[in-house]
């Protein structure tokens, strides 16, 4: 090939691959314009905080149209994009589309709480916009180095973020610890990458089931092929790099202190985003290794093994939770038993889309898929609404102990009734939006159970289990807001119904209920997203 | 109006009440809004009474079916419908509703909020009784847990938080069972389109087409358990004294009057249908643990110095009837055929109206207890007494419902026993005895708390000038009730003849899916 053969095709490789990074391409260009505007003394005059909130907007907006557009064609349309670097399909922009629509959502809660102060606006929101784009990339990542590049991308700003809140002992402790956390994590995954990467000669994950297919061929397709044995090793080493970003036990560590330390926007954001982009790239990952010949039985252990991490991680949260007396650090323990949740699903996913008789089995192995991203969704709100409860009752208290929730009922009953629906959500109790996105794990699971291996009703076992113990800590909570007297000493909160913070915490307990009650429209989204992923040809 | 409609409307009419409540009334002005409320538990009534109306009897089948899809992906529909074995539970529910509405006058505390609560708890329980798509039932059975921590947590006694607890975690175990159970159906529905339909589960497990046997053994145990608890039978009764004891007078009518039943519901109603293998796999640890619950509830009762937990011990001795009367099926198992199957349908008669019965008394008896500790604020047995002499009306009215608790002939608790113990005679004469003799123990704990409390010399416990009589609203329901109690002791033909037809069809088909299953156990057997 010529060099300007070359350089002809890459032109037209980008200027064909650049509409469809638009997303991307916004946000980066309002991080550009945050800080040019900060230069030139035009943040005076225009705060950040209406820069970043247009930038969002338009983001939310242009995926919304991606997904229009993808919608439009009949047929499952996946597009490689930079050279096959990124992978652009209704997934993609699904994840797109949630996390700009999140980031529109943090920007508007962190906006009315005051969090940061305008000095700090355009810095905060740079990080905040740069974490954002790296979860995209992690969502549509389809070389195991975007994939490292997505997780990087993501994580320094966050462990910027943690630490924001300048002069605090515990937020810039709790930034160490997740820095210290996150740089050996990341080591690690760099490692089982190159494992990978070296043995199948290729980073591409569209190519690799079809590698390790060729690879496996002629060996026992086990354990005591050296060569598969090598991939298996670097699968669970970029698994560790994943299981740290979901937070799955025993790589939680920096969770709970991270989130103390965290000011509960950037923890609410960070609980719901870093998760959904590692999840999507969770999903993307398990389905490139996915039913290459001659290793199912070992991507259906791999499976298994998720199942496993999945129960202790649910269980290790809902227990550690209990004897917590911040709420944000209960919150954080929630958070790694519903990553320990969304993980069943991928365990299921794993289990069917390895199983001999996976052929009959789309439906439900889009379901899997579907459960896992309704369950974001709705995690979403509910989440950001508890977190959000918090941080505006914060800024009237100064606190975040559960004990300076004491009565809240009898000042600021939305505020209560929103915690109320979030939490009961959180547990999963219809007719809220977080019994639906359950019940669809709970299926997938028992799906896989019934038809590949009985160990999956373990897990659905342990997840059944998880939710009448996660009901204890949860209701511990409502109990101090609703049932007990507001002590005398304690700084009113008096937030009224008719206010833009009762507004916007009103707007996601609303749509936790719509979930809850309407879940088709959602679910159909999620259902066309899952099938474009799961119905790629494997070899 | 037309019956469709009415189903939609008897469900969604409290839930519009507490709505308008909620948004229309000045929080201060508590009278207008126990007026509201009082008028919109009436208005609900009034439509059961309706469907009533139009409801044809004896015919066995779903009347007034609606089905409208709801998540399509998922087959869920929203399905509504009535027949023999919902019905009488359904106007239970507006009767009772209504009558803890006109006790709910001693609620002075956040009344608003008790009001929603109350209102949004009426429709959760109507939504069980008349669905008949799984998850919807599912979701009115949860959606019922949340008012009912928050009505006892908030306005209950000393150990309210505690018991409220409890009772939340009791139920939501079980039903977290049933949503395994119903995972288990949906997986395993022949047709796509009826994964959560129970009347099409029900009709496909009579053909033997639903569960393997020993997946019906298994989801029996789950359904089971989940069931049990909400009746509640030994041992998983543990919550109901707590909740009964802290929650405040017009919860615990409903708690006994309404909430118990859906145990019983939800036996006769999913896990007998579904897993008629299973249903007779455990028919004797059914029957077993209904004699322990009448005897254990009747000894605990025997026990009580508290009047409350008095009566809500008796209340697990009385549901101990209904879980008998609903298990007593025997079979033959070399042929598989039943064994006196009139009995069984009389021991499932009797089951259903001993929950009408209890529905009745048991809410009359917690009500006057509910009088005399608004009066007294104390629940002492040891510490009444004489109550005959400066409270003769409350006295006497006492007298009667606590008769019909006992189960005296010429009051509704007699048939049902009667007819349970009868058909458990069948089942096995042995355990037809120890039954029976609750009975006796029944009449003591009963008798006995009688005289401690209305006979004797005189009140020697506090507050003896505030042993004052009867309101009209408070006689009027205690008046209400006992009408009630005579008239279905009586006449319980009125119940018999909604129920019956339903109850032949549904044991029929019972015992054809026994057999169909037995059939395959016997040709696995054969194959191995």
């Amino acid at each position: 090939m010529l060099f300007t053969d070359l350089i002809n095709s890459l032109i037209t490789d980008t200027t064909q691959s650049i509409p469809r990074f638009g997303v991307e391409l916004c946000l980066s260009a309002t991080i550009v314009l945050m800080l040019l505007m900060r230069l030139s003394g035009l943040d005076r005059l225009i705060p950040a905080c209406l820069t970043a909130t247009v930038g969002a907007l338009v983001a939310t907006f242009l995926a919304y149209k991606q997904f229009d557009a993808l919608h439009a064609k009949d047929a499952v349309v996946t597009t490689h994009i930079f050279t096959g670097l990124l992978v652009h399909d209704s997934f993609t922009v699904f994840f797109r589309g949630f996390l700009a629509l999140f980031l529109l959502l943090t920007v508007a809660l962190t906006s009315l709480t005051g969090i940061p102060d305008e000095e700090d606006s355009p810095d905060f929101y740079s990080l905040l916009f740069g974490a954002t784009i790296g979860m995209m990339l992690m969502a549509s990542a389809n070389n195991l180095l975007m994939l490292f590049i997505g997780v990087e991308m993501t994580s320094v700003p966050s462990y910027a973020m943690v630490g924001f809140l300048k002069g605090r002992k515990v937020s810039s402790e709790a930034a160490l610890k997740y820095v210290v956390y996150g740089a050996g994590a990341a080591g690690v995954m760099l490692y089982g990458i190159s494992l990978i990467g070296g043995v199948l000669g290729t980073t591409d994950m569209s190519m690799l089931s079809q590698r390790l297919a060729e690879a496996a061929a002629g060996g026992s397709g086990g354990l005591n092929d050296p060569e598969v044995r090598t991939v298996a090793l670097g699968i669970m080493l970029v698994m560790v790099g994943l299981a740290f970003k979901l937070s799955l036990v025993p790589f939680h560590f920096w969770c709970p202190d991270a989130f103390e330390g965290a000011a509960a926007e950037v923890a609410g954001f960070l609980s719901v985003a870093s998760k959904a982009g590692a999840f999507g790239l969770l999903v993307r990952f398990c389905l490139a290794l996915s039913g290459a010949k001659g290793t199912e039985s070992l991507m259906i252990s791999f499976g298994l093994g998720l199942g496993f991490i999945a129960c202790i991680t649910t269980t290790f949260g809902n227990l550690a939770a209990y004897t917590q007396t911040n709420l944000k650090r209960l919150l954080a323990y929630s958070t790694i038993a519903h990553a320990g949740y969304m993980v069943m699903a991928v365990a299921a996913l794993l289990v069917l889309k390895n199983s001999p008789q996976a052929a009959t089995l789309t439906e439900n192995i889009n379901q899997s898929i579907e459960g896992l991203l309704y369950y974001l969704v709705v995690y979403l709100f509910m989440n950001l609404g508890a977190f959000a409860v918090i941080a505006i009752a914060r800024n009237y208290t100064f606190s975040e102990e559960i004990d300076s929730f004491k009565g809240l009922i009898s000042q600021s009953p939305t505020l209560c009734i929103v915690m109320l629906i979030c939490m009961f959500s959180l547990v999963g109790m219809p007719p809220f939006g977080g019994f639906i996105g359950k019940l669809f794990i709970f299926a997938s699971a028992f799906k896989a159970g019934q038809e590949v291996h009985g160990f999956m009703y373990v897990v659905v076992a342990f997840g059944a289990l998880n939710t009448v113990f996660s009901l204890v800590y949860y209701i511990r909570v409502l109990r101090t807001m609703f049932l007990e007297a507001r002590p005398a000493d304690a700084r009113p909160v008096p937030v009224r119904l008719a206010s833009w913070e009762s507004a916007f915490v009103v707007t996601l307990a609303v749509f936790v209920l719509l979930l809850g009650i309407l879940p088709h429209m959602m679910s159909q989204t999620a259902n066309d997203a899952a099938q474009a992923i799961a119905q790629l040809p494997t070899p | 109006m037309n019956p469709e409609f009415l189903l939609s409307a008897i469900i969604f009419v409290p839930t519009i009440g507490a709505l308008l409540l909620a948004l229309l009334f000045d929080s201060k002005n508590s009278e207008a809004m126990r007026l509201f409320a009082m008028a919109t538990t009436l208005v609900t009534f009034g439509l059961t009474l309706m469907l009533w109306g139009h409801f044809e009897e004896g015919t066995s089948g779903i009347q007034f079916e609606v089905a409208k899809q709801w998540i399509p992906t998922w087959n869920v529909y929203y399905r509504l419908g009535v027949d023999g074995i919902s019905l009488p539970l359904v106007l239970l529910t507006g009767l009772i509703s209504a009558l803890a509405m006109g006790a709910s006058w001693s609620i002075t505390r956040h009344v608003k909020g008790y009001l929603v609560l109350f209102l949004m708890l009426e429709s959760g329980m109507m939504g069980v009784f008349l669905s008949l798509d799984f998850f919807l039932f599912y979701v009115f059975w949860e959606v019922m847990l949340l008012p009912m921590y928050f009505l006892i947590g908030v306005w209950g006694g000393p150990r309210k938080e505690y018991a409220a607890l409890k009772f939340f975690l009791y139920t939501l175990a079980g039903s977290v069972l049933m949503l395994v159970a119903m995972l288990m159906f949906y997986f395993n529905a022949p047709e796509p389109g009826g994964r959560f339909n129970l009347i099409y589960l029900a009709d496909a497990a009579s053909k033997g087409g639903l569960l393997s046997p020993s997946l019906q053994i298994t989801a029996f145990v789950m359904l089971f358990i989940g069931f049990a608890i909400k009746l509640p039978a030994f041992p998983v009764h543990t919550w109901l004294p707590d909740a009964h004891v802290e929650a405040p007078t017009p919860i615990s009518m409903i708690l006994a009057g309404v909430l118990l039943k859906m145990g019983g519901y939800g036996i006769i109603r999913i896990a007998f249908p579904l897993c008629p293998y299973g249903a007779q796999y455990w028919a004797w640890t059914m029957v077993a643990i209904g004699v322990i619950s009448i005897i254990y509830g009747a000894f605990a009762a025997l026990a009580q110095t508290d009047f409350k937990r008095l009566v809500a011990y008796s209340s697990v001795s009385h549901m101990g009837y209904v879980l008998l009367g609903l298990a007593v099926w025997k079979v033959n198992e070399a042929n598989g055929e039943s064994i006196g199957m009139d009995y069984w349908q009389m021991g499932l008669n009797g089951a259903m109206f001993q929950m009408i019965a209890h529905g009745i008394s048991s809410a009359g008896m917690f009500f006057m207890v509910g009088v005399i500790y608004d009066r007294v604020h104390h629940r002492d047995l040891n510490r009444f007494g004489g109550l005959m002499g400066k409270m003769p009306l409350y006295s006497g009215l006492s007298a009667g419902l606590f008769f019909a608790g006992l189960g005296l002939p010429g009051l509704c608790g007699f048939i049902g026993e009667v007819f349970v113990v009868l058909s458990t005679w069948n089942f096995s004469s042995v355990l037809a005895i120890v039954a029976a003799s609750g009975v006796i123990l029944t009449a003591g704990y009963i008798l006995w708390a009688m005289q401690r409390v209305y006979l004797g010399a005189e009140y020697r416990g506090p507050h003896p000038e505030d042993l004052t009589p009867m309101s009209m609203r408070e006689t009027s329901i205690a008046v209400t009730l006992l009408a009630l109690a005579i008239v279905f002791g009586i006449f319980p033909a009125i119940l018999f003849n909604i129920m019956e037809p339903s109850i032949t069809s549904m044991s029929k088909a019972a015992e054809s899916g026994y057999q169909q299953s037995a059939a395959q156990v016997i040709q696995l057997q054969a194959q191995r």
